[in-house]
């Protein structure tokens, strides 16, 4: 083998150079770190709102990676799950780099979960990633985030969580995570991930705000598909987290014993006023509220609306489904119907006015969903609930893996604008003041 | 969902507010942008009719409180010590105010002495216990400062006011934010031009601030003393100056 060869730089399928391995003898004196070193720190202003992009073709995963690479993380934690493990795969690549100050393994996602509070409330900034099973099993430490008021990104891979276990893509996970006090955001593609996650650290890190970010996605779809991403340079970054600037001090790391719990007697309903409990989550809540702001200013905004002037038809979709319902809204144009589209990128805070504002005029609504529940139904019909008098279908639904034919969608709309009746929404999903009261009672009747 | 100046009806006002009142975000109330604060839930443009507002209520409630936190309290670096006698300079321009300090945030059991300290927990107790009409939170990390404001709402007829280093608190009856050294030692003027033009006056010797019973016993059984007679420092022993903590990283700290 020529020396040449043995010199050349060893890679991941992603074109990531890899570090781990001894590196050769003739780069021997070559800093891993050197590039990670070079970034520039800029305001989340510049980053956000000013900062040129160059357009790059990549997986969802990637996306992370990148965005990842430009927050000034301070520590990583890993557990592998599908779809997630990748992602936190190259999370470990930028470890190498230089660009991630620390990186482990954790035990299990309730150990990462755990790990996770701890790097906050002892001050740095926090990144992980799982998914489904992972997400159930790590939930009682994230549920505890929002309270124990801890900035955090974590990134949700959303996959089947029901028995029996699959890997396929699902995102019931995202309705446990909706009542936590969390922000959650729902991204669509691989540009929402990228720039949910960029995003995600800067909000949370604000003074009124200090809550930790999900960012939701539907596993496969974004994680592993490939899709253009604008990105700023990969050499500048955000500005490290000031956690003397949070709504509460951080850990006391200097004077042992440190407790990971919040005012531990406040969490022992036999010492404490349940008053302070109760004013504890509205103030959780209250934070939510006040992340309105920063998303309008870094994310342009809660949900986004297309082709909404004279809408026959709303389709309100999240994640997956909304890149599937602006196909729709396509094929239902050729059909002369004029469809609207409007996605929810930010599920907590939820964008009632928003909505309310958006569909007092609608008269229909299609929610169609990768999930059974519907959640995302529940909460827009209670967002506008006496707001607009649209007939609301709470579908098409799909789940534990399957595909969302675009076709579901517009029979959705065609149905309900000429009142054919659906062969893939049972009337009970369907909302509004337009419902067949006849065959409503028919299918009461016959359950 | 915004404040707007528009808006005539005051939403947050002296309590009881109710058993458990929602809170000032679930009523709409937004925090104020920089130069702005908000009085009695309603977005105010200029911060100084505030602060005048918030001079007018300690200057004519009864038992007008000073509610120090710990990021006022401890000598964390030199600007904390700063703030600290810009406090001190406040307190000196309203007769008879009490200063019961914040120290921490760990809930007081078995018992809490409402005279000695005011406790995020159960701060009722110390407004009921010492028939607190009006009071000025400073110095209060912002989750805690939110907890306490809520509870004295739902609970008390207190006036609260929360001078803010950060973006304020709308639960808070009056609240300016991005409070620095100079932004207190300007609220200290406001305060002393509001208490001039009311005719009020401060006691010659300075010793306007009254004790509390606890603060009596300490200080040899003196009802009042004068505030600008301390000279808080930074310690040299356990001081965060000690690990390397430096004015420049707090510099907005309340």
């Amino acid at each position: 083998m020529s020396e040449a060869l043995e010199s050349e730089q060893k890679t991941n399928p992603q074109g990531d150079p890899i570090t781990s391995v001894a590196a050769p003898k003739s780069d021997a004196k070559k800093d891993p770190h050197a590039e990670a070193k070079k970034q520039k720190v800029v305001t989340p202003e510049y980053m956000f709102l000013e900062a040129p992009r160059t357009k790059e073709f990549i997986t969802g995963s990637e996306a992370a990676k990148e965005a990842v690479r430009r927050s000034n993380v301070d520590i990583s934690i890993a557990y592998p799950i599908t779809p997630q493990s990748e992602t936190m795969q190259l999370i470990g690549v930028l470890y190498g780099e230089g660009y991630v100050k620390e990186y482990y393994r954790g035990e299990e996602e309730y150990g990462v979960m755990s790990a996770i509070a701890g790097g906050s409330r002892a001050g740095v900034r926090c990144f992980t990633a799982t998914a489904g099973p992972g997400t159930l099993r790590g939930i009682e430490p994230i549920a505890s985030w929002p309270g124990h008021r801890l900035p955090a990104v974590c990134m949700f891979t959303c996959r089947v969580v029901n028995a029996p276990l699959a890997i396929q893509p699902d995102n019931i996970e995202v309705s446990y995570l909706l009542n936590c006090g969390m922000i959650v955001f729902h991204a669509e593609n691989q540009q929402d991930m990228f720039d949910f996650i960029l995003a995600g650290f800067t909000i949370s890190e604000k003074n009124d705000v200090t809550l930790p970010v999900g960012v939701c996605c539907d596993g496969f779809f974004v994680t592993h598909a490939r899709g253009y991403v604008r990105m700023q340079d990969r050499g500048i970054k955000l500005p490290p987290r000031e956690a003397w600037r949070g709504a509460v001090p951080v850990l006391d790391a200097e004077n042992p014993p440190a407790r990971l719990s919040r005012d531990a007697p406040v969490q022992k309903s036999n010492f404490m006023a349940y008053n302070i409990h109760a004013v504890w989550q509205q103030e959780v809540w209250a934070a939510v509220e006040r992340s309105r702001k920063y998303i309008d200013k870094y994310m342009g905004g809660l949900c986004t609306a297309e082709n909404m002037e004279n809408a026959d038809a709303v389709i309100i979709a999240s994640g997956s489904a909304a890149a599937q319902s602006r196909e729709a809204v396509r094929l239902c144009a050729e059909k002369g119907m004029k469809v609207g589209l409007i996605k929810v990128r930010s599920l907590r805070p939820f964008p009632t006015h928003e909505l309310r504002d958006l569909c007092k005029n609608t008269k229909l609504i299609v929610i169609p969903e990768f999930n059974y529940v519907g959640w995302l139904a529940k909460e827009v019909a209670t967002a506008i609930y006496g707001h607009s008098k649209a007939k609301i279908i709470a579908g098409p639904h799909v789940y534990g893996g399957q595909s969302m034919p675009v076709e579901l969608i517009v029979d959705e709309v065609e149905s309900g604008l000429t009142g054919k009746k659906s062969t893939n929404v049972p009337l009970s999903a369907i909302m509004g003041t337009d419902v067949d009261q006849a065959a409503m009672g028919h299918f009461m009747r016959s359950i | 969902m915004s404040t707007t100046p528009q808006q005539k009806e005051r939403i947050i006002v002296p309590g009881p507010a109710g058993f458990h009142p929602p809170s000032a975000a679930q009523l709409g109330v937004m925090l104020p942008d920089p130069g702005q604060g908000l009085m009695y839930g309603i977005l105010e443009p200029k911060e100084e009719l505030v602060i005048e507002e918030m001079a007018k209520k300690m200057l004519t409630s009864p038992n007008a409180t000073l509610f120090p936190g710990p990021l006022v309290l401890w000598a964390w670096n030199e600007h904390a010590v700063q703030k600290a006698k810009a406090v001190l300079e406040i307190a000196a321009q309203i007769p008879d105010v009490l200063i019961i300090p914040m120290p921490d945030y760990r809930p007081k059991y078995p018992k809490i002495d409402p005279e000695e300290m005011i406790n995020p927990n159960h701060p009722n107790l110390t407004i009921w216990g010492n028939k607190i009409e009006a009071c000025i939170f400073i110095g209060v990390h912002c989750h805690y400062a939110n907890l306490t404001l809520k509870m004295i709402r739902a609970g008390t007829n207190c006036c609260t006011m929360a001078i803010c280093a950060e973006q304020g608190h709308e639960d808070a009856m009056l609240t300016i934010r991005d409070s620095d050294t100079a932004k207190l030692q300007r609220v200290a003027q406001i305060f002393k031009r509001v208490r001039e033009q009311m005719g009020i006056k401060v006691q010659a010797d300075g010793e306007n601030v009254r004790f509390t019973g606890t603060q009596s016993k300490v200080h040899g059984g003196k009802t009042h003393t004068n505030p600008l007679s301390f000279t808080p420092r930074a310690t040299d022993l356990g001081s965060a100056a000690m690990f390397g903590h430096k004015a420049e990283h707090m510099k907005s700290e309340a």
